[in-house]
């Protein structure tokens, strides 16, 4: 045992108590170069890097096909994001806490099939039927949550196996057959239809998920569960010793999760006038892309819902961008498999910024 | 919070004296190890008790079973006289008595005001705090202000930077003010140096005798020999699951305490 040892390697020394002072040979301003400048300016605003790339990439596809910055298809882009965006918002919160959630496609598209199931074969009037849909995914992120908090596995674990699950009980419920909308109440498909703006047409599922975004910003910015959430992804241990319940934060945001992908379920069905049991498949991967996009980490803890959303509508714009520039969909996926990689090797960089 | 308590004259250490924390008998067994057994402790009221030991002497368990980590297997704790019952962290905080553990003290990504009231945030008042659970984040930010400059940490300007952007030193002094603003009772300090540079250690030395100076008592858990003679009043030996002795860095010097830890020497009668 080390009787006089002063602590296991000293840190960085000195400076505790003035002002920093510039180390001669290095770490002084005039010597910062650009990229450290850049480093640090990222780092105390994370969605500055993916907002850039937004405007670039609209920029950029704007000069390679004029018709992309036209209304028509402005409002295409965005009606495509708006199912993705929502639940990557419920992602994003789970991310944040560290934990990552692969079963958001199969709660999005099993809540959707029960939401029909419940309109049009049962024969409930809309709401009851939207109501119970939502209460339905609700449950599916609370089992989640459980599983996490209560039989303490891994979030990947967890959310693997009820993605199977999830997946399978959409089959037998929806007999793998497509329900259309025409079949259901008006309320099940509202979310699809369109408010003209000019010759923008804005559809009330954006709205919705606009409206979602506000509030999760402000639940995460200004209210203590908000800072439990953070805390709770940054250092569980830490939070647990701060006196934060970590498994009722946990519970919390899965089950809120839940409740946002049966949301976006409801969306779903406006966006394909119909709900099919198919759909989905890559909601999963892509709700991630627009979150990691966004510039929240993986890592738990940083990030936030405006990167997020910033995220969606980057993977909305690139998929429409390359289309109208004629690039084949084959290579879509590769473009924003690149911008995915990108996009965690920036946070890994910034995450390494010097104090 | 009040002021500064007045006169660090060093009353007199009659047995008359109430501790404010008193272990009796506190035993935890892990299966067929023996974290502690029949271990004792005093602290009494304004004053730095450091608690010293071997690795595997059972200090941070000793320490544990008073924070509340850990609840154990027997014995007796008492705050203020009164036996007390702590099942988790958050009971012994709610009784006064906060602790900075040595790695886990704060929340890097959080600022420094948010990491002050870490688990005990402050609402608006009104609807906005009520119905909309909004947060008063001026009220926390001033408050949050006013602690850190009451223990003259005030070189921290911007009460809403990062934790992480802090230095060692900077990080254990905001931790150690969350435990100083909301501490009424007691303050236990796991290995706060540990970790830290000379300078920075000294700095956060002093921290410790402010907080100390301000009325709270502090137990010091730490293995930097040089920075327990600097300013404990008392010193707990816990040797195999024991409390050795208490000595006083008067009674005894650095290589005496370190034979009575490591069993080389008879350890004397323990000082009230």
């Amino acid at each position: 045992m080390a009787i006089d040892d002063n602590g296991g390697g000293a840190h960085r020394a000195g400076t505790a108590t003035k002002e920093p002072e510039p180390r001669p040979d290095f770490d002084s301003q005039k010597h910062d170069s650009l990229g450290l400048r850049i480093q640090h300016l990222l780092h105390g605003n994370p969605t500055l890097g993916p907002l850039a790339v937004l405007v670039v990439a609209i920029v950029a596809f704007s000069i390679f096909n004029p018709r992309f910055f036209a209304a028509p298809n402005l409002s295409l882009v965005l009606a495509q994001v708006t199912v993705i965006a929502v639940l990557a918002l419920g992602q994003t919160l789970i991310i944040l806490t560290a934990g990552i959630d692969l079963s958001v496609g199969a709660i999005a598209v099993f809540s959707s099939i029960l939401m029909a199931k419940f309109a049009t074969d049962a024969g409930m009037p809309g709401l009851l039927a939207l109501v119970l849909g939502l209460v339905a995914g609700t449950a599916m992120g609370a089992l989640n949550g459980f599983l996490v908090t209560r039989i303490k596995l891994p979030p990947f674990i967890v959310t693997l196996g009820t993605l199977s699950i999830f997946f399978s009980l959409n089959s037998v419920v929806s007999r793998s057959e497509t329900i259309r909308g025409s079949d259901m109440p008006s309320l099940m498909t509202w979310t699809g239809t369109t408010i003209p703006i000019g010759n923008f047409r804005l559809t009330y599922g954006s709205i919705i998920m606009l409206l979602l975004f506000a509030v999760f910003f402000y639940a995460l910015s200004r209210t203590a569960w908000g800072k439990h959430v953070y805390a709770t992804g940054d250092d569980i241990e830490a939070a647990r010793l701060a006196g934060i319940r970590t498994s009722r934060v946990l519970f919390s945001v899965y089950t809120v999760a839940g409740l946002l992908y049966a949301i976006g379920a409801w969306v779903l069905i406006g966006r394909l006038a119909s709900a099919s049991p198919n759909v989905g498949v890559d909601y999963n991967l892509d709700s991630i892309t627009a979150v990691v996009l966004g510039g929240t980490s993986l890592f738990g803890g940083r990030g936030s819902v405006i990167g997020t959303l910033i995220g969606a509508l980057i993977v909305g714009v690139f998929r429409n961008g390359l289309q109208l520039a004629g690039v084949e969909v084959v290579w879509q996926g590769f473009a924003i498999g690149l911008l995915v990689l990108i996009a965690v090797s920036l946070d890994q960089w910034i995450r390494k910024v010097k104090a | 919070m009040t002021a500064t308590q007045a006169a660090r004259v060093p009353e007199p250490r009659s047995s008359e004296r109430v501790p404010v924390l008193q272990a009796k008998n506190l035993v935890k067994r892990y299966g067929r190890v023996t974290a502690i057994e029949d271990s004792d402790l005093e602290l009494y009221p304004g004053e730095i008790l450091a608690v010293i030991g071997d690795n595997g002497a059972g200090k941070s368990s000793l320490i544990k079973a008073l924070s509340g980590a850990l609840v154990p297997d027997s014995g007796e704790i008492y705050l203020d006289g009164e036996r007390v019952h702590f099942r988790n962290p958050m009971d012994a905080r709610a009784a006064g008595i906060e602790t900075v553990y040595q790695t886990l003290a704060v929340s890097p990504g959080l600022d420094i005001a948010d990491n002050l009231f870490l688990g005990r945030e402050v609402r608006k008042p009104g609807i906005l705090g009520s119905v909309f659970r909004m947060l008063d984040r001026g009220h926390m930010r001033a408050e949050a202000k006013r602690h850190m400059s009451e223990l003259g940490i005030a070189t921290l300007q911007n009460i809403g930077q990062a934790v992480e952007s802090l230095s060692g030193g900077q990080r254990q002094g905001v931790a150690v003010a969350r435990s100083a603003a909301f501490g009424s009772k007691v303050v236990i300090l796991d290995e706060p140096t540990a970790a830290l540079g000379v300078k920075e250690g000294n700095r956060v030395l002093q921290l410790i005798r402010d907080v100390r100076d301000r009325g709270l008592p502090v137990i010091l858990i730490s293995h930097n020999m040089p920075h327990v003679f600097e300013i404990a009043d008392r010193i707990h030996i816990q040797r195999l699951g024991r409390r050795a002795t208490v000595i006083t860095p008067e009674s005894h010097s650095m290589s005496e305490a370190v034979a009575i830890m490591t069993g080389a020497a008879e350890p004397p009668p323990p000082v009230a």
